[in-house]
């Protein structure tokens, strides 16, 4: 049931996007497009799962007093290998994630995680978190994705959804739009949640 | 590279490419530590000081040891490093040098490190393959654009925290769609350069 509970932190409870709101640059930056969003989700969960792992098998090593230090290093590490592998798998999907895959390591999300999670449990139950959190993160980046695509180009994945009458918003696929969208977004989800609490 | 082509990179960054507004870097400080006037004024001169010092650093690390010893993928790791120990070595200097100044940067500078716009900066500056002066410069206008756009949006909110908002917006969704306003206010300079 633990794995279930922890999971399910990550995904609802505790969603890294709407609740903590951890990783704003890359929410904002790559929701274009919901494929770009749904690969920047998922960049940052493999980063997440292999970090959360590593850093909880050596946490009885790192001394306390540099673990910030330590834990940069091992994330930038995973980091540096997500950007090699990209530029030579996914060119394209490298050219428009562009600066902010090495901004990865910046992310908010991953540290906190590190420091909060991984470095005071076991690795297995730091890879069920960090699979909950990063999930988390990735579904929330797919539907901002999803939702600026869909008002600003009419499509979603690319595929057209909007006969040829529609006229797109393109403001949705300026900068303006990403804090637009993401503004309202989490309007909606504390307007959801607190109707669930009145209801009960 | 003339004057006028140095200024092209100083307008450029700070307005048409402004870091928070239109290229979302550094979007953590700039919701977290806007409450207040003061404290972003606070936050903007530390995040000048560490961006400008910071790029220079990683420039000559870069053209000297990365670019020689041919381990140019190593970049992140290398800069994320040296921006930390930056910013630790920022704050004790400050401390002891100037203790006034300590107590009005102080809380600001370790939160530096995380600030994607710092990270981002430095890569930028790489990417363009700019020299040195135009880092310089460039470090500059986008440090300094960081500051206008995160003093100007403390303002704003120093007026909303007053205001009748709707109990789902309050806080952060209301702060990210004043945030959107003020993009569509920087779009404008569009077309400037």
């Amino acid at each position: 049931m633990k794995f279930i509970d922890n999971l399910k932190n990550g995904l609802l409870k505790e969603n890294p996007t709407f609740v903590q709101l951890l990783g704003m640059c890359p929410t904002l930056a790559v929701t274009t497009t919901a494929s770009d969003a749904m690969a920047m989700g998922l960049a940052t969960t493999t980063v997440l799962i292999s970090s959360n792992f590593v850093i909880s098998l050596l946490r009885k090593f790192i001394p306390s007093k540099i673990r910030i230090p330590s834990y940069i290093v091992i994330v930038a590490g995973f980091v540096t290998l997500i950007d090699i592998f990209m530029h030579a798998y996914a060119i394209d999907l490298y050219r428009s994630l562009g600066l902010f895959i090495p901004l990865i390591v910046v992310n908010c999300l991953i540290l906190g995680r590190a420091e909060s999670f991984a470095s005071k449990n076991n690795p297995i139950d730091s890879i069920v978190d960090g699979i909950g959190m990063g999930l988390g993160f990735t579904w929330a980046l797919t539907l901002l994705g999803i939702v600026r695509e869909l008002l600003g180009a009419g499509s979603i994945f690319g595929v057209q959804i909007f006969g040829e009458a529609f006229k797109p918003a393109i403001i949705m696929i300026l900068p303006p739009g990403a804090f637009l969208a993401l503004g309202i977004l989490i309007g909606l989800f504390n307007w959801i949640k607190s109707r669930k609490t009145t209801r009960v | 590279m003339s004057i006028g082509g140095l200024f092209v990179i100083l307008i450029s960054a700070m307005l048409v490419n402004n870091f928070v507004l239109s290229r979302f870097l550094g979007i953590c400080p700039f919701l977290g530590v806007s409450k207040q006037v003061e404290t972003a004024f606070g936050m903007g001169m530390a995040v000048t000081f560490v961006m400008t010092l910071s790029s220079i650093i990683t420039y000559i690390v870069y053209h000297t040891i990365l670019v020689r010893l041919e381990i140019e993928f190593l970049q992140t790791l290398a800069f994320i490093l040296i921006i930390a120990s930056l910013v630790q070595l920022v704050e004790m200097f400050i401390q002891k040098m100037s203790p006034t100044l300590y107590q009005a940067l102080g809380v600001y500078l370790p939160l530096i490190t995380t600030n994607c716009a710092v990270l981002g900066l430095a890569i930028i500056n790489i990417q363009e393959d700019y020299n040195l002066i135009e880092t310089i410069v460039h470090s500059l206008g986008a440090s300094i654009g960081f500051s206008l756009a995160i003093v100007l949006f403390a303002g704003i909110r120093e007026r909303l925290a007053l205001a009748d908002v709707p109990e789902s917006l309050k806080g952060f969704p209301i702060a990210l769609i004043t945030a959107g306003l003020m993009s569509i206010a920087f779009l404008g300079f569009t077309g400037l350069v």
